[in-house]
């Protein structure tokens, strides 16, 4: 912990031990327990988790958009080399819409209302390159046309209003991909849109994230989408990383048991039969008083295969359990094994 | 656009005269007899039934409202059969018996007072209201926000007759600071109208400043909470530009089209605040006419405050649809 | 239309059958006289029955008209035209008073459990309050029926007399599922009960409507835009589109071999959470944005859209028909094939409505599900800022 002499990075972003703690008057809130992964140029990770689970916090951790004022953000980020953490506000703002970028959840209210959208794009564009006016405006039209946008030298004079919620998340992946950023950072990008507006946005990411070689977090709650979209995925709960791997590792081989309670608990399109399903008992934690040991021991139906009260005592520590699959959970690996089948049996695939 | 204007006028002068014929019929329905007012001590009922037939107040309510309105436009003339007839001409806006003079030439006489007391109040209290509203907004919940919160609180519980008189008598009468207010006019004496205006512009904007400041906080602090913000800042704009051009212009416009709205509740007079320091403008107006029941003037106030702040309406609705690309006139 | 009947009901008068069924909601200009100046057709003809027991899913995207349907079925909102009964009884016309005494047999849970319930009231008053509204005593008291049902949808009795904020989503969800099933209704119009919940929560609510509709009988109008929660709970599904029913049938036939163009783009619009699943599956991909429901397109609805268009389906508005036995579809060109899992991209319908939409008032005021507020007037939104001017102000003290 104490090693000062920066470890060679294997992958261009990795988040070590991330933190993020916002003291309240009822006591401090850890948003972000620890969060650790890395993900390449081209990838994409997915970070999964219910509403509170710490997952958008990360996000905007990562973009150093956390008040510094009110949380304490601890660990690194490191993209290409540099920790994003330890930096001042101008060096992060210089990196902010150039190196990494993001798009959020309502492209409804994510774009300024009294703003043509042309307007909003010439300044993404201005503020970190010194150009024309026109050469912004030329690139304004290209990205434009790029996400899909029709006509784009007429539409980038309206108002976003003008737009549909699909078209402003369009013109909202234009904004944040215009510097070309070597990271975007997907956050419920397609929650507030209809499943055929989401088919067709998904499809735009993972087309210009090809196209870029971006490395992309998608930040999602849809266990669809990660399995259409993620080389990676992280599974958060209560803060913490519970588990995470490839995407193989996940949907076919998962081991920590609130893994294996969301895939049991998602209604499926290609189960054969439309059977009941099987919930994960309780209630998610508040983030404000989280359950000592394992956050998950509250609701965790197999903490009697564990030895005394471990899981509500002690934190388990995310460990490996095969290369690059890591597990936090106080099970070993043979009763993890014998869960994961108990737990997975239901899940008949259709076969096609 | 036009058509909306249209529109609006047509209700504008729909609402006018609703407005106009509600307080008419009001003042018919008071006990206090306007003929009685008309002659002095040796009255007679002869005289009041004279005086009545002279001024048009034996006909029915509606037929006098019909009068009143004719004469706004073409002027009328009183006591038509009687030896000394009485000319009110276009605009009327009625005549005041009391003070021998028609209604609209006294709310013109009082205007300019009225109008440089509302416009220097409404400069001041705009820009302290706004910059320190936005300065709390920004350190929110730190102790300069406290503060200015608590000075707001503390200014907005002031009422103008207790602030008024305390700063004539420890600013005029105690310290000698400044003359007695007496007003001029600023092209012919600037000196004397500074001098006269500087306290009731304090007096009037710390109490809308106070109001303001609040108003501009919480503005900004609702706007600051925007996802387009945090768009703003995502993309890497500098923190001052981030609240100079996003969030300034989203959290300002209901403040000024506020302001727009006030500033015409002023015009029609601010009645505390002239009569403290003498300002003959429309409020004292109000005040007098009100303390001599002189029934035609109150009315003729009350039309010229109602048009004001309507006619207001209609500005802010204009400005807000060209401030707000959203806000469709149709 | 024909009727279909599930095997496992029993024949007689359905709780609810809609016959052609429309909902259009004036768009008035603003000002002083204002004027019709179109129809939002919110629900353009739709023909379904829900039999005793059975749950009857309402598929669509936003601003489809299914919430709208669900909401006139309950006689919420009063149709436009078309035929609403309820147990055999038609009420489309009855007064608000007659139809007193089938609010008992009918009743409602929304999506938002965080507005639906009064933050002012307790659990225990909430849950009571249709015993009280309808004058019914239960046996052994409304207290204690009312601690019956808390318990029955697994809240702690305990917690009669805490107030719902006090709860979570999901808790509170299940407040307003004790509530509507407080006097044993016949029938439920569920308006996306689990759409504002987590996952894990989620699927303990489904499941616990599933364990209500086995023990009491009651039959569902499960309206949501999730085909995979739907699924989970329905016996048949329509799906909906601009207003109209494309397609409806029981949920095997729908999930395994559906017919219209439109339930193949949304079925396979939706990733399953099964990657290597996922590659095998059909990938349409739809462009553009449903067009105004203002100004539907001519002839069939969704032609602007779809990838097996031909020239009849822009001039010739297409009837549900019974294409199979117990499978209805609203197309000239049914799909009966797998198409394969390489990507097949829908028409481009250009720019879509959206200008047309604005200036309208409101497109459908109950329809909250999703859809978007877009237009802001002087005097609605955006004001909300200057309410404050309501406040006394300084104007009194000047």
């Amino acid at each position: 912990m104490t090693d000062l002499t920066p470890t060679p990075r294997r992958a261009y972003i990795e988040v070590e031990d991330l933190s993020v703690q916002f003291p309240t008057e009822d006591g401090v809130v850890r948003a972000v327990d620890g969060v650790t992964f890395a993900i390449d140029k081209g990838q994409t990770i997915a970070i999964v988790g219910e509403s509170g689970s710490g997952k958008s916090v990360t996000a905007q951790a990562i973009m150093g958009l956390v008040n510094a004022r009110t949380a304490d953000v601890t660990g690194h980020v490191w993209i290409d080399g540099q920790d994003v953490v330890g930096m001042t506000d101008d060096e992060l703002r210089k990196m902010r819409g150039s190196t990494m970028a993001m798009i959020f959840q309502d492209p409804m209210s994510s774009l300024h209302p009294f703003y043509r959208i042309g307007a909003q794009l010439t300044e993404a564009v201005n503020v970190h390159n010194k150009v024309s006016k026109k050469e912004a405006r030329d690139r304004a039209i290209e990205m434009l046309h790029k996400v899909g946008i029709p006509s784009p030298e007429k539409r980038i004079e309206d108002y976003p209003h003008q737009f549909s919620g699909g078209m402003r998340q369009r013109v909202m992946i234009a904004m944040a991909l215009i510097n070309s950023p070597s990271l975007l950072i997907a956050d419920e990008p397609t929650t507030a849109l209809d499943v055929t507006v989401q088919a067709q946005i998904m499809e735009l990411i993972l087309e210009l994230q090809q196209e870029y070689n971006t490395a992309v977090v998608l930040i999602t709650h849809d266990l669809g989408i990660v399995a259409d979209a993620a080389d990676q995925v992280a599974v958060m709960y209560g803060a913490r990383v519970v588990e995470s791997g490839v995407i193989d590792d996940i949907f076919y081989a998962p081991e920590m048991p609130y893994t294996l309670g969301l895939l049991a608990s998602v209604p499926r399109l290609n189960q054969v039969r439309a059977e009941r399903l099987d919930p994960i008992p309780g209630n998610p934690p508040s983030p404000i008083r989280l359950p000592s040991g394992c956050v998950f021991n509250p609701r965790c139906v197999y903490t009697d295969r564990v030895e005394g009260d471990l899981c509500a005592t002690e934190r388990p520590a995310l460990l490996p359990t095969s290369p690059g699959h890591m597990v936090r959970c106080h099970m070993s690996k043979e009763e993890r094994g014998v869960v994961a089948t108990i737990a997975l049996r239901g899940l008949g695939r259709e076969e096609t | 656009m036009s058509a909306y204007v249209v529109r609006r006028v047509i209700s504008m002068i729909l609402l006018l005269l609703l407005l106009t014929f509600v307080v008419f019929v009001l003042f018919s329905l008071l006990p206090t007899d306007p003929a009685r007012l008309t002659c002095g001590k040796s009255c007679t009922p002869e005289i009041i039934e004279a005086n009545r037939h002279r001024l048009g107040l034996d006909l029915p309510v509606i037929q006098q409202y019909w009068e009143y309105l004719k004469g706004i436009f073409v002027g009328r003339t009183f006591a038509k059969d009687s030896p000394d007839p009485v000319v009110c001409s276009a605009p009327c806006l009625g005549y005041s018996f009391k003070r021998g003079e028609e209604v609209f030439v006294l709310i013109k006489e009082g205007f300019p007072a009225t109008f440089w007391l509302a416009l220097g109040a409404f400069v001041l209290w705009l820009a302290a209201g706004i910059s320190v509203g936005v300065y709390a907004a920004l350190r929110r919940g730190k102790w300069q926000d406290k503060t200015v919160m608590g000075i707001s609180l503390a200014g907005y519980s002031l009422p103008s007759f207790f602030l008024g008189l305390m700063a004539i008598f420890f600013i005029v009468i105690r310290l000698q600071l400044l003359p007695y207010p007496s007003y001029v006019s600023p092209f012919e004496n600037p000196t004397q109208f500074l001098q006269t205006m500087i306290l009731p512009w304090i007096v009037l904007a710390i109490l809308y400043a106070a109001f303001y400041m609040r108003l501009t906080r919480n503005q900004m602090l609702e706007v600051l909470g925007e996802d387009y913000i945090r768009t703003a800042r995502a993309k890497g704009l500098p923190e001052r530009i981030v609240i100079r051009k996003h969030a300034l212009r989203a959290g300002l416009t209901p403040i000024v089209t506020a302001a727009g709205l006030d500033l015409a509740g002023l015009l029609g007079g601010a009645i505390i605040t002239e009569s403290i320091f003498s300002l003959p403008g429309i409020g004292s107006l109000a005040v007098n006419s009100v303390n001599d029941a002189d029934l035609p003037l109150i009315v003729g106030i009350t039309l010229v405050t109602a048009t004001f702040i309507i006619v207001a309406n209609l500005i802010v609705d204009l400005l807000y649809a060209v401030i707000d690309p959203r806000v469709r006139l149709t | 239309m024909t009727e279909i009947m599930n095997g496992s009901h029993t024949a007689g008068d359905p709780v609810l059958r809609v016959t052609d069924l429309k909902m259009h909601f004036p768009v008035r200009s603003k000002g002083l006289f204002p004027k019709t100046i179109g129809q939002v057709k919110a629900v353009d003809g739709v023909s379904f029955d829900v039999q005793p027991g059975e749950t009857l899913g309402l598929v669509g995207e936003s601003g489809c008209g299914k919430s709208t349907t669900g909401r006139t079925a309950l006689r919420l909102l009063e149709p436009t035209s078309g035929k609403v009964e309820m147990d055999g009884i038609d009420v489309t016309r009855m007064s608000a008073k007659d139809m007193v005494p089938l609010r008992r047999k009918a009743a409602m849970i929304f999506q938002d459990p965080y507005n639906a319930l009064n933050p002012r009231h307790t659990v225990g008053a909430i849950i009571g309050a249709p015993f009280a509204v309808q004058g019914v005593e239960p046996a052994g008291g409304v207290r204690a029926a009312v601690r019956d049902l808390m318990d029955r949808v697994g809240l702690n009795p305990e917690h009669y007399n805490r107030y719902p904020a006090e709860f979570s989503g999901g808790q509170r969800q299940r407040i307003g599922i004790a509530r509507a099933v407080a006097l044993r209704p016949h029938f439920i119009v569920c308006d996306e009960p689990v759409s504002a919940l987590d996952v894990s929560i989620q699927a303990q609510v489904i499941n616990l409507l599933r364990d209500l509709q086995d023990d009491f009988g009651i039959a569902y109008l499960f309206v949501a835009h999730d085909l995979a929660v739907v699924r989970q709970i329905s016996h048949r599904v329509a799906v909906m589109y601009l207003g109209h029913v494309m397609e409806l049938t029981s949920r095997e036939e729908l999930y395994a071999r559906p017919l219209h163009p439109y339930t193949h783009a949304l079925l396979s619009a939706i990733p399953v959470p099964d990657p290597r699943a996922q590659k095998n599956r059909e990938h349409i991909l739809l462009s553009g944005d449903l067009p105004s429901p203002v100004n539907p397109p001519s002839g069939c609805v969704f032609h602007t859209r779809c990838f097996v268009a031909q020239d009849i389906c822009k001039v010739d508005k297409p009837v549900i028909r019974e294409f199979e036995p117990g499978h209805q579809v609203a197309c000239h060109f049914p799909i009966t094939e797998y198409l394969g899992s390489t990507p097949i991209v829908g028409p481009d319908p250009g720019l879509t409505a959206e200008s047309e939409l604005e200036g309208m008032q409101d497109g459908d005021p109950m329809e909250q599900a999703g859809d978007a507020d877009l237009i802001h007037e002087p005097g609605t939104n955006y004001t909300d800022g200057t309410d404050s001017l309501i406040d006394p102000g300084p104007g009194l003290w000047r």
